[in-house]
């Protein structure tokens, strides 16, 4: 297929549609959690979806997607309140409460989807394809959720972003003026489920970090500016959304998830290499410049002094 | 009617099951510039923590100016340690200024035209004005100490708390800061500071509060900061320094 086709595609339009959203607020919200210092946090939220898709699958034993993104959003608030209550009543640092959360609800979530694999529903159910994620399977109805929890994301970060700021950068601060720290906390938390949620049918519960926390990161590269990073955080995740989703759509049988997330890595290389200032070429290309001034006013001197 | 800048009523403050700060009791007379010392562990920024509330408090009572800590918010300017922060955060020295004034603003609202003025007048009090719109990690850490103190001041409060605002600053910063707070003492600002110079105290602070764990002294610098009250707080650790040295630090 060309791009004409696909473009003309209504379905993959759909999916265009949807993963552009996608990528645009998982980037605007993951900015917030990169700065925080909670890379962690979206993987172990993404991972902790998979038994909450498993258990409401069980429960309902039908499969609807609205059921199984209930469920991940139910099980990614069991996982903030258990990594919340391990990091704040007892001494282990929330780096090791996260690898905690995360591997134990992977592994009940894994543990259940084999059993449900080898139920008379057996393959039928499709669960395993929220492991990786499936865009073949989003329907129109799913890409008007994703557009409405990416509307609210991004609604929501603009209308707190002076809160957001100052509870990133200085916590003990704004605890002092009396920001409600704790509530705040639990707050982007929860956006971060939501950007989790939607995100599970189009990249997997594996992969969805990357969606959060890649762009942040290439976003960084480019600015000193807290909102800058923040609008073209949203938008590297959108170009990854739209780049992956085009790449799959006109190679065969490539998934959209895994190389939306790629797209992404691609960004953050060009970036990271590319970037003025902070970029890796750019320091270097100072620190040898600089070599050479210096190398050369010390032969000047040498010069008109001599021994 | 007198009434005290702080007022602290039998502060209890525990990190797991151990006391860091034992039923502290105080209290601070307005304008005045208020140096807390002690030893390492006594828990002297706690003791700021726990007024503040940033950490929670087994027990006690903190009242400002005759009202309670939550109503007076608005009123208290802090400098937190500068470490406490991850100085590579993508904002510059005049936004971080500009956050002193997110209290008074409240939700929902824009830091705009007054909230920058305000900001760049706080910088100029610090000497900052020309970094305003520096990355804050290309600050050294006495300007970094500077914009926090700036944001402080943006705060417009009728008492501080500063933890270690002279840590890692060189002479010259530390002239100015202590020349800024000697000025908010002057226009009847309570400032207090968690200090650690012995060799300072007596000629920064017309207060001095002796910490260790409990409130072993605490009244003007002239009274409170003797060799027997100090040999008493710092538990002996003083002995090392000779009667020389000592009377040199304590004339």
């Amino acid at each position: 297929m060309n791009l004409l086709d696909i473009i003309n595609d209504p379905n993959t339009r759909w999916i265009l549609l949807g993963t552009m959203f996608l990528g645009l607020s998982s980037g605007v919200i993951g900015s917030f959690a990169y700065l925080r210092k909670q890379s962690l946090l979206g993987d172990t939220l993404a991972h902790a979806a998979l038994p909450g898709i498993c258990v409401a699958f069980i429960l309902t034993g039908v499969k609807s997607t609205s059921f199984f993104l209930i469920g991940a959003a139910l099980a990614g608030l069991v996982a903030v309140f258990l990594i919340s209550v391990l990091t704040r009543y007892s001494k282990i640092k929330q780096d090791a409460a996260l690898g905690i959360v995360l591997s134990s609800f992977f592994g009940f979530g894994i543990v259940l989807l084999t059993q449900i694999q080898q139920s008379e529903y057996g393959n039928q159910s499709g669960l395993d394809t929220f492991l990786f994620g499936q865009t073949a399977s989003m329907v129109m109805s799913d890409v008007y959720m994703m557009m409405t929890v990416s509307f609210i994301l991004i609604f929501t970060c603009t209308v707190f972003f002076k809160e957001f700021k100052l509870l990133s950068f200085d916590p003990g601060f704004a605890k002092g003026i009396g920001l409600p720290v704790v509530f705040l906390d639990y707050f982007i938390m929860m956006l971060i489920v939501a950007a989790v949620v939607i995100g599970i049918q189009a990249v997997g519960v594996v992969l969805m970090a990357s969606l959060l926390i890649t762009p942040a990161v290439s976003a960084r590269y480019w600015t000193e500016r807290l909102h800058i990073m923040v609008i073209l955080s949203g938008i590297f995740g959108m170009l990854s959304g739209v780049s992956g989703t085009l790449i799959s759509t006109s190679v065969n049988n490539l998934p959209t998830g895994p190389l939306i997330v790629l797209s992404a890595t691609v960004w953050f290389f060009f970036s990271m290499l590319f970037a003025p200032k902070r970029g890796v070429l750019s320091t270097v290309w100072r620190r040898l410049s600089t070599k050479k001034k210096y190398s050369l006013e010390q032969d000047k001197r040498k010069g008109s002094h001599p021994l | 009617m007198y009434q005290a800048a702080l007022k602290v009523e039998n502060l209890t403050i525990a990190y797991h099951k151990k006391p860091v700060v034992e039923d502290v009791s105080f209290e601070v007379p307005e304008g005045n510039l208020i140096g807390i010392i002690g030893p390492n562990g006594a828990g002297k920024s706690t003791l700021i923590k726990g007024i503040l509330e940033l950490i929670p408090k087994l027990s006690g009572e903190v009242t400002i100016s005759g009202s309670s800590y939550k109503l007076m918010r608005k009123s208290i300017g802090y400098v937190p340690q500068r470490e406490s922060v991850d100085w590579d955060f993508p904002t510059n020295a005049l936004d971080v200024v500009m956050m002193g004034r997110y209290g008074h603003l409240g939700w929902l609202k824009r830091p705009g035209k007054a909230e920058r003025h305000k900001a760049m007048e706080c910088l100029d009090k610090v000497g900052m004005v020309e970094y305003a719109n520096r990355q804050i990690s290309q600050l050294s850490g006495g300007q970094q100490q500077r914009i926090f103190l700036a944001r402080a001041l943006a705060q417009e409060a009728d008492i501080y708390f500063m933890d270690e605002p002279f840590v890692g600053v060189d002479a010259a910063t530390e002239k100015a800061i202590i020349q800024l707070l000697m000025e908010l003492k002057e226009k009847g600002k309570t400032v207090l500071v968690v200090h650690h110079d012995l060799s300072t105290v007596k000629e920064y602070f017309d207060w001095t509060m002796l910490l260790n764990k409990k409130v072993m002294k605490i009244g003007p610098t002239k009274e409170v900061f003797i060799p027997e009250y100090l040999q008493e707080t710092y538990g002996g650790r003083l002995a090392i320094l000779s009667d020389a040295q000592s009377g040199l630090l304590l004339k």
